[in-house]
Formats: C-alpha cells, structure tokens, sequence
C-alpha cells in the first residue's frame, strides 16, 4: 500500500518537473529576447527600411523583413495548404490502399526530419531548372517544400480521427465520398486542419537555412514575385554577427517581433476557429 | 412480391464467417425486428441491406438481395439511388456538423432533389398517413412559400413534425445539430432519414442510446410511420421486439434460425435456441 502511494508521488513529482522545466526554458527564451530586444524597439524599427548606415548602428529598421516574412510565410502557407488537403484526403481509406497510406505516412515522416537547408538546395535546383535567381518566389517554393510534409502529415491526422459513424451517417444519406468528404469530414476537422496549418506556418516564418540562398536578402520591400527579398529570421541573423552592441540589441528585437507576429497569427486563427467549431460533433 | 428479399446471403469479414447462407423475405408496410443476442450478426444483416458493409475492411458478400425486385449487389446496381430508397439509423444517432435544418437539407440537396417534387410527395405522404388514423384527410397542410428556399422550409418542418422534434427545436432551426440531447439527435436522424423520401427504414438499435422517455417517443414515431414505409428495427431488447414488432427474425451466431410473424413466433418458437432465448435462458 505504502508502496504505490510511494509510485504515485515519485510519478507526479517527475511529471510535474519535467513540465516546469520545459515551461521555464520557454519562458527563458522569451524573456531573453524581449529583454534584450525591447530597448531597441521603436517605431522606426518597425515602418523604416534599412538606411545607409543602419549596420553600423544608424537610422532606419527592419520593414523590408517584416513585409519580406509576412510575403514568404503566407505564399508558401497558401501553396502548401492547396497541395496538402488533397494529399490528406486522398490518403484516408477511402481512396488509398492502407500500404500505399502507410508507405507515404513513412516519407513523410522522414521528409520532417530532413534539415531545413536541404529544402533550400532542392529549392536552389528547381529555381536553377526554371531560370530564376535568388527571389519572393524561390523562397516561396523553398518554404513549401519545408511545410508541406509537417502541413500534410498533421492534416491527414486529424482528419482520419474524424468517427467512422459519422462518415457512415453520410453515406447512408446516399452521399458519395467527395461529398463526404468535404461537406462533413472537412468541417468535422476544421479545427484540426487550422493547427496543422499554424503548425507548419510556425516553422515556415521562422526558418533561415531553407531561405538562404532562394530568397537571398535586399533592403527594399520586393515589389515582384522575381525580386530578391528579406525576411525576419535572416536579419536577426546578420544582425547578431556583427560586434557592435547597438546592432546586436536590434538583432534581438528583430526575433521579439518574429515572435509577436507568430503570436498574433495563432490567437487570430484561434479565435476564427472556434468560431468554426461550434457545430461540432463531439 | 415482398420490398425486400433476400437470397442466400452470406458475410464474412476476412476469415470470420460474420452472416451464414440466409434467405428470407421481409414484409412491405410492417416493422420486422431483428432479435438475437449481441454478437450473432443483427446489425451486420441490417448494414448489408444498404450495403453500408461496404465500408468495411476485408468484407465479403455473396448472395442477392432483392429491393423492389432490383438486386442490390449487382456490380451493376447504383449505390447511391439504393440508399436513398434505404433509410437509416444507427445505435447512437450522429448529428452532421452543421445546423439542425441543414441536417434535414443534407440529403435533398445532395440528391438535388426539386423543390416541387419534394412538396407533392410530402402531400401524398401526408393525406396517407391522415387516412390510416381515421383522420380526415382533407385536413390541409400548410402551402409552402414560393421559390425553393420556401420548398425547403417547408420540407424540413414537415419531416421535423413527422419525427416529433419540431415543437422543441422551431425557434432554433439554425443551431448546431450536436446542441441537442441524445434523444433529440435520434429523432433528428429520423428526420433527416425521411427527408430522401426512402422506402425501406433500417434501425440498428434505435433506443439503445436512449432515455426511455426518448425510446418510447421513437417506438411511436415507427408505428405511426409502418404502413407507408418498410421497417426493419434491429433490437436486443425482447420487450422492444414484442411491443412493436409485426415479424421477427431471430439470429443465433451468425445463423438465421427462425422468422416469422410476431405472435406465432413468440408464443410458439418452433426450433429450441428461439425457445430458449425467448424465455431468458440465453441472451
């Protein structure tokens, strides 16, 4: 009896530590950067591209990345989110054979763990293939490449949960599996599907390595898909390697506004979706 | 020639023999129940009677089955126009993710099914229904507004009423389905069953999922609906099966042991295993 109660506590203790652990490193990384960060914000920062000088701790600020990230990251949620509901679907019973589904649930696995400059280069070759030169669109396809298994991968999830029955129930209406599929099975999983795409979004605005060399980097906000163009985790990259302070500090504020974006995107989404979701079975 | 008809079928899924050879023939305008303890292949038969088995993984199927002399698993035969001759509910009753009327338009809209032509059958339906209970059936119904979106209205209303959910869900048609209670959905499941204008109604233990206030309220709605549609209710409460049931089939293990009308079958089971479940022995 002791002996359980005993299990029990040591049990709880060790959940409970490995939640404050990860909670705290969170929260440190948080505070760092907005620590850091929050004495070089300023309005500037956020309306001004770079001026000259800005690298040596002059004048100016980051627009051409904020506009640059919000350009990238939404272009490839965009593409990612038209190629991946098909795949999502079509990997459900209904249309795939389980070993088909199986062995593409196992790529895509694996595709997720493939390092984000990876993508950049595969992105490189394709450019390369088409004729364009470091742009909007090269990063945009480089990004798609890096979101679409995560997007994919967590869409089909959350629509295989969606019950049988209810499926059933549609079916035996005399609906035909398309209509099934999108007239119930996609509103079923709406707010699944959201999260997979903020999941995939997430990863997209904050990834560097993919963007490198398929967006490359400019000063001014692109005004084609074929412009050259900034994004946020790159400047806070070229920012942090330079020695003087001034430079590093905004470097720091570049990600604490990385971070407030990617904030106010999840709390929109998530506000739409559970305005979706009140017609839910559960 | 019966509505439905069946011939030497058999089911299996994957090695399991789940449906033994069967034939039977199941009478128009009655409530046929389906008894038998769990497990003996009740609501197999029943999904196989709109092949709604075919969902399933490593099903096979032989045999016929007849619906208005047409047989269902002819690899020629059309699915989707079977079930919509096929009416269904399942144990617990799932509201589609979307409104309470657009439950009930779910399937008139994807069967694009006219505004028209869904008003004069609800009039057919209604002035034989009125008949039956000696109710004059000159009685009128209310004439739909113009257009199809009044077609509609007046189509989810009827069948609302029809199932008996109207009076409790009128002032809020546009809510979300899953708001309501247990018994409600499976009245609304009713609704929305009847809304195709089936034929045959298949019930795969209607009331297991119910309050019996609920149960009693769904028993009702099958009487009332019997003689204009064909009813097979799939129970393994016997005292379901004696209150309503006009014919019976007793499935044991995968086996069609006995069927037969009602009173013949309950008072005097001619094979054992009927015997024994009907007095409590097995169940």
């Amino acid at each position: 009896m002791r002996k359980r109660r005993m299990e029990e506590a040591v049990a709880k203790s060790l959940m409970l530590g490995s939640l404050g652990l990860v909670l705290g490193s969170l929260l440190a990384i948080v505070g760092v950067v907005a620590w850091k960060g929050v004495s070089a914000l300023s309005l500037s920062m956020l309306i001004e591209t770079p001026s000259g000088g800005y690298y040596l701790g002059k004048g100016g600020g980051v627009a051409n990345a904020i506009v640059g990230s919000l350009y990238l990251s939404l272009g490839a949620s965009l593409l990612s989110i038209l190629l991946s509901l098909p795949v999502a679907f079509a990997l459900q019973r209904e249309y795939a054979s389980p070993r088909l589904a199986n062995f593409t649930r196992l790529m895509l696995d694996v595709l997720w763990g493939i390092p984000s400059v990876v993508y950049g280069a595969v992105g490189f070759i394709i450019m390369a293939y088409l004729g364009i030169t470091a742009s909007l669109l090269g990063g945009i396809i480089a990004l798609t490449l890096l979101m679409l298994p995560i997007m994919s991968r967590s869409m089909e999830e959350v629509i295989r949960i969606v019950p049988l029955e209810l499926k059933e129930t549609s079916y035996a209406l005399g609906a035909t599996r398309i209509e099934t599929a999108l007239r119930v099975v996609f509103r079923q999983a709406l707010p699944g599907i959201v999260t997979a795409i903020l999941l995939a979004f997430g990863r997209g605005i904050g990834d560097a390595a993919s963007i490198l060399f398929t967006a490359g980097y400019t000063d001014r906000i692109p005004r084609s898909l074929l412009d050259p163009v900034a994004s946020l985790p790159l400047a806070v990259f070229f920012q942090m390697g330079t020695p003087i302070p001034e430079v590093q500090r905004r470097a720091y504020a570049s990600a604490l506004i990385l971070l407030l974006m990617v904030l106010a995107v999840i709390l929109v989404s998530r506000l739409l979706g559970s305005r979706f979701s009140r017609n839910l079975v559960r | 020639m019966p509505h439905i008809s069946v011939r030497k079928l058999a089911v299996s899924y994957g090695s399991h023999q789940a449906l033994k050879e069967m034939s039977v023939d199941i009478p128009d305008g009655q409530i046929t129940a389906v008894i038998g303890p769990s497990g003996c292949g009740k609501s197999t038969f029943l999904k196989s009677l709109n092949r709604l088995v075919d969902l399933y993984d490593e099903i096979s199927v032989s045999g016929e089955v007849f619906i208005d002399e047409v047989n269902i698993y002819d690899p020629r035969a059309d699915v989707l126009a079977l079930r919509k001759k096929v009416g269904f509910l399942s144990q617990r009753p799932f509201a589609l993710p979307m409104s309470i009327y657009d439950n009930i338009a779910y399937g008139p809209r994807i069967h694009r099914m006219k505004g028209r032509q869904l008003v004069e059958q609800i009039q057919q339906l209604h002035r034989s229904i009125l008949l039956q209970n000696g109710e004059d059936p000159g009685q009128k119904l209310a004439t739909p507004e113009e257009g199809e979106k009044g077609a509609m209205d007046f189509v989810v209303e009827y069948y609302l009423k029809l199932s008996g959910l109207w009076e409790e869900v009128k002032d809020r048609l546009h809510e979300p389905a899953s708001r309501l209670s247990i018994g409600q959905q499976q009245r609304l499941a009713l609704a929305r069953a009847l809304a195709i204008e089936p034929r045959v109604i298949l019930a795969d233990e209607p009331t297991s999922a119910l309050d019996p206030l609920s149960a009693q309220l769904v028993e009702r709605q099958f009487q009332l609906l019997k003689k204009d549609y064909t009813i097979v209710v799939v129970t393994h409460i016997l005292r379901q099966a004696r209150r309503i049931a006009d014919y019976v089939i007793f499935l044991y293990l995968g086996e069609l042991v006995e069927h037969g009308p009602a009173k013949r079958v309950f008072s005097s089971p001619r094979d054992p295993r009927t015997r024994a479940y009907i007095t409590g022995e097995i169940s």
